[in-house]
């Protein structure tokens, strides 16, 4: 045919596509990106340097050597106590709470195509710190709930309300397929719905009750445990590979409804699905730590910005979600003294200028 | 009318963007087009858009779907890629209902490119046009040979290839509808759906993408279905007119028995003379009205002249 003889030539010398350098292994191929890939690195390092930091500083502070020597089973008895006790378990929640956070923010981001939408917006967190106020609050009323009903069933309970939160918007806004517009407004009103139903619950409860329900709600990682992180560990390593796969899906997801059927997206089904998850990651994290303002919503963007992706990446996300709550741990353990202030005050004091930052420069008037 | 028909017919036209021969097997397979309606009727919520509307697409060739707004056209043209599901009656391709294929399925023989695309801010051309590889695609293999290759030819054949790593919301009008229809080509599908790909393009850029259609056809035997507002460039390029009005086929068939001076009166209310197109002598319309037109008298020009190329 004259027509392929014309541009065989052509193919040839255009096989490589600018950008996009290939890296395959048998079956297996994917675009090798090296900024995202430098970024994730750092991202990596910053994560072990702040975790470190995180072991080592405190109260009782331990040199970096001493940290390791400990993790490897030297070290005197003190150290090995506030290593393995109290920091270590501390550290590790906030850090799977956080890697948690950003992959749900990254994820509804993703999917919903606005910086705007993540699970603190959503009413899905806040779903689940009202769930969270009725038990600590009526269960107070009851004669008070501690020990077992409080290490497991507060944070079950956190975790339903999340999800049956987030289940509800994604009902309510409905109609023939899941337009993101009218999600995140459905969000929107069912967060500030969930917010006074905990302000009533606190107003009605006992001044002690609603005390712990405060401290709950600000999102704290005090006193965490290594029955704490056991649980949110187990269900992440189950969760997050499952979100991982989705990236192939979500990334032919950010386009608009009719462009994505003609790829041979099953959009609503997919749409949902990654919803879904992003839903039980975030309860998950609530439920564990209370709900951490921000961190969902910023970690996504900054990850972005930092990666120059079109999209937020997921697994940086985790990474820098990671970074940041144990960073802001940490801050709120060792800069204020004996305030032992909540981490959840720190990351909403970091996360609320971003906010606004990303309210002022959001739209450009540069859509297709 | 059959497909075979038709394909004989728009041959012996002069269009230099039409293939001879090469279209065999839409030929050989005489009345059963791969993609077609049967008696489809479309509605959104309590409004029938489109009622028992049957529908061959011609194998191998351009068909053009003209009407005016509102008569049903994008609707039909949704309805024939899978992206509204008809109240009754069903689009068959290769056979098939296309609602109760895969959807992988269908995007690998069927592409389509919406009126109004829309991609997130900060993608680049290169991703996009990747992204047209989806269907072809699973979580493990994301870039295989023959994607880089799929992906390298269609930015190739639309001219963009040198815009492959900017951002697709910098880019022109012009260039990113090229981008968008690179996506469509990238998918490697046998058929082409196209909803006015010309929509928002100054007049040199309609023909640059027009043209572009009709060397993609030539060269690949690709089946394109596309919507257009410009009757003169349907004419011009597609092998096959469809003319809609209040979701009905009005008249279908090569683009001189549909573009007469009759038809637009009936099916657009447009008195307008009918003449040969300077350029490749395809129907050209050219409307009456505006300064001078009372006194010239073209009254009696309608109905006198049915058909311009006698």
């Amino acid at each position: 045919m004259k027509a392929l003889a014309e541009t065989s030539p052509a193919r040839t010398s255009a096989t490589r596509v600018p950008g996009r350098r290939p890296l395959r292994l048998g079956p297996v191929s994917t675009v090798l990106r090296p900024r995202p890939l430098l970024v994730l690195f750092a991202g990596l390092l910053a994560l072990l340097v702040v975790f470190a930091c995180d072991l080592a500083l405190g109260d009782y502070p331990i040199t970096p050597v001493g940290v390791l020597r400990t993790l490897f089973g030297g070290g005197d008895t003190g150290e090995s106590l506030v290593v393995f006790q109290l920091r270590l378990p501390r550290g590790l929640t906030g850090l799977l709470v956080g890697a948690a956070l950003g992959l749900a923010g990254a994820v509804t981001q993703a999917v919903v195509r606005n910086p705007l939408a993540s699970p603190d917006l959503l009413g899905v967190t806040a779903g689940a710190g009202a769930a969270a106020s009725a038990v600590i609050v009526t269960g107070g009323a009851l004669g008070g709930i501690s020990g077992f009903a409080a290490s497991v069933g507060l944070p079950v309970v956190a975790l339903l309300g999340g999800l049956i939160t987030g289940v509800l918007v994604a009902l309510l806004s409905y109609r023939s397929g899941v337009d993101s517009f009218r999600l995140v407004l459905v969000g929107i009103g069912m967060n500030a719905m969930m917010v006074n139903a905990t302000l009533w619950l606190l107003t009605m409860g006992e001044v002690q009750d609603a005390g712990r329900a405060m401290v709950w709600l600000t999102g704290s990682l005090n006193a965490r445990g290594w029955e704490n992180v056991v649980p949110v560990a187990l269900s992440l390593a189950v969760l997050v590979p499952v979100t991982l796969l989705g990236c192939h899906v979500l990334g032919a997801l950010q386009f608009d409804d009719d462009t994505m059927h003609g790829l041979g997206v099953r959009v609503t089904t997919a749409r949902a699905a990654m919803l879904l998850s992003a839903a039980v990651l975030a309860s998950l994290a609530t439920a564990a730590a209370g709900p951490i303002a921000f961190v969902a919503l910023s970690t996504p963007q900054i990850a972005l910005r930092l990666a120059g992706t079109a999209r937020p990446p997921l697994v940086l996300s985790m990474l820098l979600g990671a970074t940041l709550v144990v960073g802001a741990d940490l801050i709120a353990r060792t800069v204020f003294g004996s305030l032992a202030l909540p981490v959840g005050v720190v990351t909403a004091v970091l996360g609320a200028p971003y906010l606004i930052y990303l309210l002022v420069h959001r739209y450009r008037e540069v859509r297709t | 009318m059959t497909a075979a028909h038709t394909a004989s017919e728009t041959s012996e036209r002069v269009e230099p963007l039409n293939s001879e021969g090469g279209r065999a097997d839409s030929a050989d397979s005489g009345t059963t087009s791969r993609l077609s309606a049967r008696g489809v009727s479309l509605a959104y919520g309590e409004r029938v858009v489109v009622d028992g509307l049957d529908l061959d697409v011609l194998d191998g060739g351009i068909t053009g779907v003209i009407g005016p707004n509102g008569c049903g056209k994008s609707t039909l043209l949704r309805a024939l890629g899978r992206l509204l599901q008809p109240r009754s009656g069903s689009v068959l391709l290769d056979g098939k209902r296309i609602h109760r294929m895969s959807t992988k399925e269908v995007a690998r023989t069927l592409g389509l490119l919406p009126q109004t695309p829309s991609a997130p801010e900060g993608l680049c051309v290169a991703d996009l046009v990747a992204r047209g590889r989806h269907p072809h695609q699973t979580w493990y293999r994301q870039w295989s040979s023959d994607d880089e290759s799929a992906v390298a030819e269609a930015l190739e054949l639309t001219g963009i290839g040198d815009l492959a790593e900017r951002p697709v919301d910098e880019l022109s009008g012009g260039q990113r509808q090229r981008a968008w229809l690179s996506m469509a080509l990238a998918q490697h599908t046998d058929l082409l759906l196209l909803d006015e790909p010309t929509t928002y393009l100054d007049l040199s850029h309609q023909v640059d993408v027009l043209e572009l259609i009709g060397r993609l056809h030539a060269e690949s035997g690709r089946t394109v279905v596309m919507v257009l507002h410009d009757l003169n460039f349907a004419a011009r390029y597609a092998d096959r007119l469809v003319a809609m009005v209040d979701g009905r086929v009005a008249a279908e068939g090569a683009p001189e028995e549909v573009v007469t001076e009759r038809l637009l009166e009936e099916v657009f209310d447009l008195r307008a003379r009918v003449v040969p197109d300077p350029v490749v002598g395809t129907p050209m319309v050219v409307p009456v009205g505006g300064r001078g037109s009372r006194e010239a008298g073209t009254e009696g020009s309608v109905a006198e002249s049915a058909d311009p190329e006698e």
